[in-house]
């Protein structure tokens, strides 16, 4: 037994971390304001009564669906705390860890830990609707966060996901108005591959319908996992001999396995394709001319509009009443009051925004581009 | 069986000359037939399917690329299966490792060495191969030492790896990877062109009948039963046309035509009417090579019929002298190695890093592995069964993307093709048992 002591410690410790490995940075990074925020407000609160201290601070719950994302934890944390530290609100978490089931389990925690607003991005819109429409039900107010809830009593706050898919279609059929289109799509369950396709339907449909366009590939992609859809980009190839003139990648992880797929046929730089999310990886794509688009959805802005959307709430204001708000037909037939902000295509012309706007540095940017050639962003 | 026997206490019956004898006589492994027809069945399958286009050069091209790192982690995981361990970290360390990997060519060796610099892509791979052996080898340790059932210590490793590999970078993807590194993993410039395809094709020829006339020579020399000579030749005959046929398909395939165009440019050539064949993919390459290394340390050395011995029956093994629990360690090291190779071509194929590479791999690895004939009740299994099990899933799965089949069907026919491939496995056994 003796000798297996230390053995079982090691995997104790394993097993710890694992169990820590996904929230670990939420939790520290939430738990600081907090604890800081508490402290200010028990010394404020030592004249008033105890009572006071706990009714009197806003607290706004955030449930995350997967912390392991680049994108949550640099960008939208962080602009919902600074949103919140300006309103003197208090700011707590949970990461689900891309389960559905646990992010159920998360929404009531966040109630009972003395949510007075819920911030939910949901892993799946329609799993997450009881704990919503409890948590509506006890007069906490809900914000779906950049991921639609069918409940209409939520306030949707996002970027116009049809509105990317427009972005990115205009610019793809700027410079291919007529030809072999693949369409390489989201995961099946998440509504925004959709909404995506929704906005593609509005710029090339009528050329689509009228045949000048040819979709001749289109898939879905499982868990947007770039691999698969390098795989399936290459099958697409082989199917069509090559003959692809344009590739819509929904997003910027995926448009990275597509030219991939593009460089082992010499077609990189030659066929536009698209993405979204401004990856710093995409962008230097896009300095090099091997991706055309990728669709800029600064993240600080989002989380900043649901950060004070939260404390609106919070205090009281009604839904129909938050500052820009706007009414949205949902696909699943509700009039959802919404917040809808406006992407920026980022091509090679405009590359200067994401520099001024501290996203990526030149270096990131224009590494590998050839100054003389590359585009105004790296000439310097 | 009746020209050649020198075993000298052999009673020679006449035996009955049936199919079935002379296939005992080439000795070849019915269950590896029986995957190779299974094989047959799907890709001739897929072709009428997808009109045509399954059973192109290009397309086989592609299918032995996309094979590759699969077939790569399924040799190591065949060792961990034997001795009744399972590995199923395998996925998360990929995704560490590769992020590993990606951080150092792109973001750290750069600083150091300058951007572009030679040394980059060896001193990222060493390292990766390091960090993969020490991964694996750090949960054989427990698993060994510790006597914790590997299921658990390795669903672990399945949590904590992933976590890192998110860790490592803040869930950033990383990208571009380095010049040469690229070459790992196939891409526009990770073939071995045309005329080194065909002259490894030789190499190989040449090593099929080398290695049949010592097998001959050490049977000989222990007193082991012969094949018969016409089933020697028989055997180098097949082993040779099957590696140069493989080598003129993949040689049918030419580069696509506007990498042609820049290759013959920078060479000031003109390009031949044919094309220039792309040749053999490097990831292909390296697949071949791990998985012939492996079946020799696996069948000709001591540490493989030490792991054999103790998936047969640990206590037996263990009272023969054996060190198994060194050796269950050791096995899941090499695990640990062979996925720094897996996670090499993966990053090198993507050109990228990301937090969620290799996602569910473990599953396609263990898969390939249980579908090549790897007993989950330990002691039996091939490496080249193995790496079978592989291109028959990868087969699967990419024939049903040229057909559009959508993920979630997919799923369901690859799952229900490991469940019957392993009910298949199981009824076959039981009657040979008989």
């Amino acid at each position: 037994m003796n000798r297996r002591l230390p053995a079982l410690l090691a995997v104790l410790v394993m097993l710890l971390a694992a169990c820590g490995g996904g929230n670990a940075a939420t939790t520290t990074a939430g738990a600081t304001p907090e604890t800081t925020e508490a402290m200010t407000e028990t010394t404020e609160a030592m004249t008033e009564t105890t009572e006071a201290m706990t009714d009197d601070e806003l607290v706004v719950g955030v449930s995350w669906n997967n912390y392991n994302e680049e994108r949550w934890a640099k960008s939208d944390e962080p602009a919902i705390q600074a949103a919140l530290d300006a309103a003197g609100a208090t700011y707590i978490s949970a990461d689900a860890g891309s389960s559905a089931e646990q992010q159920l389990a998360d929404v009531e925690n966040l109630i009972a830990q003395g949510a007075d607003v819920l911030i939910i991005l949901a892993q799946d819109g329609e799993a997450i609707r009881p704990a919503v429409a409890s948590a509506l039900e006890q007069g906490i107010p809900v914000i779906a966060y950049d991921r639609l809830i069918e409940d209409p009593g939520a306030l949707y706050i996002t970027f116009d996901n049809i509105g990317v898919g427009r972005l990115q279609a205009e610019v793809i059929f700027g410079l291919v108005p007529e030809g072999n289109y693949a369409i390489i799509k989201g995961n099946a369950a998440d509504a925004n591959a959709d909404f995506l396709r929704e906005g593609y339907e509005q710029v090339i449909g009528d050329a689509a319908a009228a045949g000048t366009i040819n979709i001749a590939c289109e898939t879905y992609t499982d868990n947007w996992d770039p691999a698969i859809a390098q795989t399936n980009m290459e099958q697409c190839l082989t199917q069509e001999n090559n003959a692809i003139d344009a590739v819509l990648s929904e997003n910027d992880g995926m448009a990275g396995g597509v030219v991939a797929a593009l460089e082992a046929q010499g077609l990189a730089g030659i066929v536009p394709v698209s993405g979204q999310d401004g990856d710093l990886a995409a962008l230097n794509r896009v300095a090099l001319g091997t991706q055309s688009v990728s669709v800029w959805k600064d993240a600080r802005e989002l989380g900043r509009a649901a950060g004070e959307a939260a404390v609106a709430l919070a205090q009281g204001t009604a839904l129909a009443d938050v500052a820009g708000v706007v009414q949205f037909d949902s696909p699943g037939g509700n009039s959802m009051t919404s917040i809808l902000l406006e992407p920026i295509a980022i091509t090679q012309d405009n590359l200067d925004v994401v520099v001024d706007a501290d996203w990526i540095s030149v270096d990131e940017l224009c590494q590998g581009v050839d100054p003389a050639t590359g585009p105004a962003a790296c000439a310097a | 069986m009746t020209e050649v026997v020198t075993a000298p206490h052999e009673t020679v019956l006449p035996p009955k000359r049936t199919w079935r004898s002379e296939l005992g006589a080439l000795e070849i492994d019915t269950r590896l037939l029986g995957m190779l027809g299974a094989l047959a069945v799907i890709w001739v399958g897929f072709h009428i399917l997808s009109g045509g286009t399954f059973l192109t050069a290009r397309n086989l091209w592609n299918l032995s690329v996309q094979t590759a790192a699969v077939a790569i982690m399924a040799s190591g995981m065949v060792l961990i299966i034997v001795t009744r361990n399972v590995d199923l970290s395998v996925g998360s360390m990929v995704g560490v490792v590769g992020m590993a990997m990606a951080l150092l060519q792109a973001e750290i060796l750069p600083g150091i060495l300058g951007f572009g610099h030679p040394l980059i892509w060896i001193i990222t791979l060493l390292a990766g191969l390091l960090l993969g052996t020490l991964l694996g080898g750090f949960q054989g340790f427990i698993v060994a030492y510790g006597g914790v059932p590997s299921f658990i210590v390795t669903l672990g490793g399945l949590l904590v790896w992933r976590g890192m590999a998110w860790a490592l970078a803040s869930g950033r993807t990383i990208a571009p990877m380095d010049q040469t590194f690229q070459l790992l993993g196939g891409g526009s410039r990770g073939r071995i062109g045309g005329p080194a395809s065909w002259a490894f094709g030789v190499v190989a020829c040449l090593g099929i009948v080398l290695f049949l006339f010592s097998e001959r020579r050490q049977r000989r020399r222990f007193d082991f039963p012969l094949r018969p000579v016409w089933a020697e030749i028989t055997l180098a005959v097949i082993g040779c046309v099957a590696v140069l046929g493989a080598i003129s398909v993949i040689n049918s395939y030419p580069m696509p035509a506007a990498l042609a165009q820049q290759y013959a440019a920078e060479r000031g050539i003109e390009v031949p009417p044919g094309g220039i064949p792309l040749g053999i993919a490097i990831p292909v390459l390296i697949a071949l090579a791990v998985a012939l290394l492996m079946t020799f340390v696996a069948t000709r050395r001591r540490f493989g019929r030490y792991v054999f011995a103790i998936g047969g029956n640990p206590e037996a093994a263990m009272l023969g002298g054996i060190k198994t629990k060194r050796t269950v360690m050791l096995t899941f090291a090499l695990m640990g190695l062979l996925v720094g190779v897996g996670a090499a071509v993966t990053v090198a194929r993507l050109n990228a890093g990301t937090s969620g590479l290799g996602t569910s791999t473990e599953l396609y690895v263990i898969a390939a592995a249980v579908i090549g004939g790897t007993s989950l009740a330990g002691g039996l299994g091939t490496i080249s069964g193995a790496v079978l099990g592989a291109l028959v899933m990868q087969s699967l799965i990419s024939g049903m993307v040229l057909t559009g089949v959508d993920a979630p069907i997919q799923d369901i026919v690859v799952g229900i093709v490991l469940v019957i491939a392993v009910a298949f496995d199981t009824i076959f056994r039981r009657r040979i048992a008989r």
